[in-house]
Formats: C-alpha cells, sequence, structure tokens
C-alpha cells in the first residue's frame, strides 16, 4: 500500500534519512525503531508531506504523493499524529476531532465511533483541550486523525510521557485498525512496546536501515546491536 | 457638550475605530502579518466608492454592495499572491512589503485624485439625529457605524465558532502546522481571513467617509488607531477590538472635553497607560469564545 522508496531527507546540510526503503501493506504494521537523532520522526513527517525529501519517491497503492502537499495527502488517506500531540488550544475537544475531518473522506469514522472507542470523552466534548491529560490529549489527536478516515496512519512517539495503564487505552485503538485494514507506520523509543504491537520492524541508525525483520526472528541482542550500531550488525556505522 | 454627551460620542466614535480594528486584528490573529497598508486599503475603499458615488449616482451606503465584496476578493487573491509569498521569504519582508504598498497606495491617490479631501453626500442622513436630552443629541449616522461594528463582530463570531470553515481558520490560528496534517489548506484558509479582513475595512474606509472626510494621507492615523484599538482591547481578541475602540473614542472625546486640541493626544496617552498596566489587553485573547 504505502511504499517509500529510496528516500534521502537533509536538514540543512546533514542528512537525517539517507537511502531509506520500505513498505506497509493494509492492515499491517511497520514499527521504525531507533535512538533519538536516528532520523525516525523525519523519516514520517517527510511522508505527511511536512518536509521535502532530497531524492527518493513515496507512492500510495502505485501513485506517487511525493509532490504533493501536507493537506492533500490527508485527502488521499496519509494522516500523521504529531510528536507532541499539537492539538488546537482555543478549540473544544470535539471542535479538534472535527477539524480532522476537513479532507472529507469517506468512511466509517465520525466523532460518535471516536467517542466509542474512549468513552470518556461523551462528558467532555466541550471542554478545551488544554484542560486534558497527557494521554487524554493523546487519545484526541489519534481521534482527530481518524475523523480523517486514514488509510495510512503515522503514528510519532504515541507513548512518550505517559502511564502505563494511559498507554494500554491508547495501543487498545490498535485491533481497531488492524479490522479497518489501515496500515500503520508506527515510530516508538518504547521498543518493547513497538515490537509488541508491529507485525514487522525496521531499526534505523543515522538515517539508514540497520536491521529488519518480524519481531519474534530478532534476539535482543541483535536488535541492540542494530540499535547502537554494535557490532557486524551495525550496518550503518563506519565501525 | 457636557460630560455625558462626551461619553456617548466616545462610545460611538469607539465602533468606527473598530471597524478599522476588526481587520487588523483578524489578520495578525490568523495570518500573524502586520498589514502596515491597513489604513491605506481603508482610504482606497473610500475613493473607490467615490468613484462609484460619482459615475453611477448611487447612494453612499450602496456602494458597500460593490466595494466590499470587491475588496473580498483582493483580499484573497492578495494574501494568495503576494502576502503568502513574502511570508515564505520571512515575517520581516511581509513588513516591509505592506509598508511599501502604504507609501504607494498613497501616492497613487496623490496623483490620481489631488490632495483634496472628500466626503460622502449622504442627503439629509448626516444633519440626522435624536434629542435624548437638552444637552445630549446623538447622531444616525454614528449610531449606525456602531451597529454596524457590532454586527460585524457578532457575525465574525458566529462564523468563526459555527462553521466548519471558521473552524479551521480558528485551527489555523493555533498551530498552522497542525492544521496542514489534519487535512487543511492553510493557504486557502489564509486567503479567507485576509479576505474578511479586506472586506472589514472596505467597511470602515466607507464609514469614514460618511463620518467625516478622506484624503490620501488619512490612511497612517487610521492605522494608528487601529493599533491602539486591537492592541488595548487585547491581540488576537475579537470582542477585544470593539472594546479597545471604545476606551480609546471615550478617551479621545473626554481629553477634547478638556482642551478641545488634546483629544488625540489624550487617546494616545490612555493607550500608553494601558500598554505599560495591561499589555496582554482588557480582553481575553481567543478568536471567538
Amino acid at each position: 500500500m504505502l511504499e517509500v522508496r529510496n528516500l534521502t531527507v537533509h536538514h540543512g546540510f546533514l542528512p537525517a534519512v539517507s537511502d531509506l526503503s520500505l513498505t506497509v501493506e493494509a492492515g499491517q504494521t511497520l514499527a521504525i525503531i531507533g535512538a533519538n537523532g536516528a532520523g525516525k520522526s523525519t523519516l514520517l513527517r517527510t511522508i505527511a508531506g511536512l518536509h521535502r525529501p532530497t531524492s527518493g519517491t513515496i507512492t500510495l497503492d502505485g501513485k506517487a504523493i511525493t509532490g504533493l502537499s501536507a493537506h492533500a495527502r490527508v485527502r488521499e488517506g496519509v494522516v500523521l499524529v504529531p510528536e507532541g500531540r499539537r492539538l488546537f488550544p482555543s478549540l473544544t475537544l470535539e471542535e479538534n476531532l472535527r477539524v480532522g475531518s476537513t479532507a472529507g473522506r469517506a468512511g466509517t469514522w465520525s466523532v460518535d465511533r471516536v467517542i466509542a472507542q474512549f468513552p470518556w470523552m461523551a462528558d467532555r466534548r466541550r471542554e478545551p483541550t488544554v484542560h486534558l491529560s497527557g494521554g487524554e490529549q493523546q487519545a484526541v489527536a489519534i481521534g482527530r486523525a481518524l475523523m480523517a478516515n486514514p488509510r495510512v496512519l503515522l503514528l510519532d512517539e504515541l507513548s512518550l510521557g505517559l502511564a502505563p495503564t494511559m498507554l494500554r487505552r491508547i495501543y487498545g485503538v490498535f485491533p481497531q485498525l488492524v479490522a479497518d485494514g489501515i496500515a500503520v507506520l508506527l515510530v516508538e523509543q518504547d521498543v518493547g512496546q513497538a515490537l509488541h504491537v508491529a507485525d514487522r520492524f525496521q531499526c534505523l541508525l543515522e538515517g539508514r536501515t540497520t536491521l529488519e525483520g518480524k519481531p519474534g526472528e530478532a534476539t535482543p541482542q541483535k536488535i541492540e546491536a542494530a540499535y547502537f550500531g554494535l557490532g557486524p550488525s551495525g550496518t550503518g556505522s563506519a565501525a | 457638550m457636557n460630560w455625558v454627551n462626551a461619553v456617548v460620542q466616545g462610545i460611538l466614535l469607539g465602533g468606527l475605530y473598530a471597524l478599522f480594528a476588526t481587520g487588523l486584528s483578524i489578520l495578525f490573529g490568523v495570518v500573524r502579518v502586520v498589514n502596515l497598508a491597513h489604513g491605506d486599503f481603508a482610504v482606497l475603499a473610500a475613493y473607490l466608492a467615490l468613484v462609484v458615488v460619482t459615475t453611477t449616482h448611487l447612494h453612499p451606503l450602496l456602494t458597500l454592495l460593490i466595494v466590499v465584496p470587491l475588496f473580498g476578493v483582493l483580499g484573497y487573491f492578495g494574501q494568495r499572491l503576494v502576502i503568502q509569498k513574502s511570508l515564505d521569504v520571512s515575517p520581516v519582508t511581509t513588513l516591509l512589503v505592506s509598508f511599501g504598498l502604504s507609501v504607494v497606495i498613497q501616492n497613487a491617490l496623490l496623483v490620481a485624485f489631488s490632495a483634496d479631501s472628500h466626503s460622502f453626500d449622504v442627503g439629509h442622513l448626516i444633519s440626522a439625529s435624536v434629542q435624548v436630552t437638552p444637552q445630549l443629541s446623538i447622531a444616525v449616522v454614528s449610531v449606525m457605524i456602531f451597529l454596524s461594528a457590532v454586527l460585524l463582530l457578532i457575525g465574525l463570531q458566529l462564523f468563526l465558532s459555527g462553521t466548519a470553515l471558521g473552524r479551521q481558520i480558528r485551527a489555523s490560528a493555533d498551530d498552522q502546522e497542525a492544521a496542514r496534517i489534519a487535512g487543511v489548506d492553510t493557504h486557502h484558509v489564509f486567503g479567507i481571513a485576509a479576505a474578511i479582513a479586506f472586506a472589514s475595512v472596505a467597511i470602515a474606509g466607507v464609514a469614514l467617509g460618511i463620518y467625516s472626510s478622506f484624503d490620501p494621507s488619512a490612511g497612517p492615523p487610521r492605522l494608528i488607531y487601529a493599533f491602539e484599538a486591537v492592541i488595548i482591547g487585547g491581540v488576537g481578541s475579537l470582542w477585544g477590538t470593539l472594546v479597545g475602540g471604545i476606551v480609546l473614542g471615550v478617551a479621545q472625546t473626554l481629553g477634547s472635553q478638556i482642551d478641545p486640541s488634546s483629544g488625540v493626544l489624550a487617546g494616545h496617552l490612555v493607550f500608553l497607560a494601558l500598554l505599560a498596566l495591561r499589555p496582554q489587553g482588557l480582553v481575553r485573547a481567543r478568536l471567538a469564545a
């Protein structure tokens, strides 16, 4: 469904993502893991249309979306849940959700379905989101993205700063995503959490893939080596 | 003039200032553009209305039906073709571009219409007034301008809080990048916000021509009053523009009551005092509550 081929993205003169390729199919979850500065967020933001790649292509069902602006990609069904949630502080909870349906894509997600997923929202839909806890804000950010009826959902650091109980509630939405046939590209620093929900994973180091596979196949040692760029599996490192 | 009269006239004058301030406030609050040509665009709208009046002999109020939509279109395309391009370079560029536009508009009007001042002939309406008490008489024109400011603000409030497009405007004002990834075409939304700002500045320009008079250099003082109203009321607050306009208007008329030549100065002093004591403005900043 979503295919990224030979993507290179620069921040100024420095490459943040180098010659990276990946594919995610409908109903599948691909986890991108890696240390701080590995290029994970840049990768997601480039797929969402917030950064221009230096080279490489991004295609959705074979159709190139590399040249589209961010809002046009949402219309194609590529939707980002950004790091730090980025809710609209002067809008109420429900208004935040409704902005998510701006692109007007057909689908089954509505304010009611999001509230069915996160029932606590029912009593608080008219509240400004600044009053909500971090986890609650994260749920609204996910709800806002789902309101666009995405085909590809890009999730950036969902777990950052969340309590474990809240984390479980947030990740509780995953079976729904799979059932809807949404392709999920997940960026996480919490490797355990990422590997738990993912069908496949790719480990990034300095903008390159150092290890990929299914969560069950790779040993923790191998992942650790790829994560930090140690030993023979650290193909991205000069050592 | 007695004191009550001065206060009432000041409040009504505040309506005119609010008309000027609304467009400035929206353009700054949503698009983050400080439009230094704001007052000149108002004067341009007044001249445009003057041309319509002299060629078609329409009543000045009816020219609003032509000038306001025309300015809306001008605002939309001006934003998308000029302002957005300079915004993409840097905010300072936008400031310089709007300053340049201010100079260009003033000089173009000077060449086209000379330095003579003009005002609209609204017939008996200009002298119509209601005698409330022997010492207090209220001009119908002032009331109409005040009410048009209130109606404009009510309309904007309903639009911003009750429609999908209004919601998109507020979202884009909050966080442009987050709005884009939520599917909002922020360039279009900024165009709409500029269209609203320019339509309101056209109303302000025609109101100025009915209330008093205008000449090619009338823009910059209006810009200053609009700035003061916006800052007194609270940057980014819709109703703050009316509150700010009223405070400024009352300060000016009370100042004139004390000394006929000190009205404008009194307005500036109150503005400076409030800027020092309450820099965040009188009304909590928020586009449409």
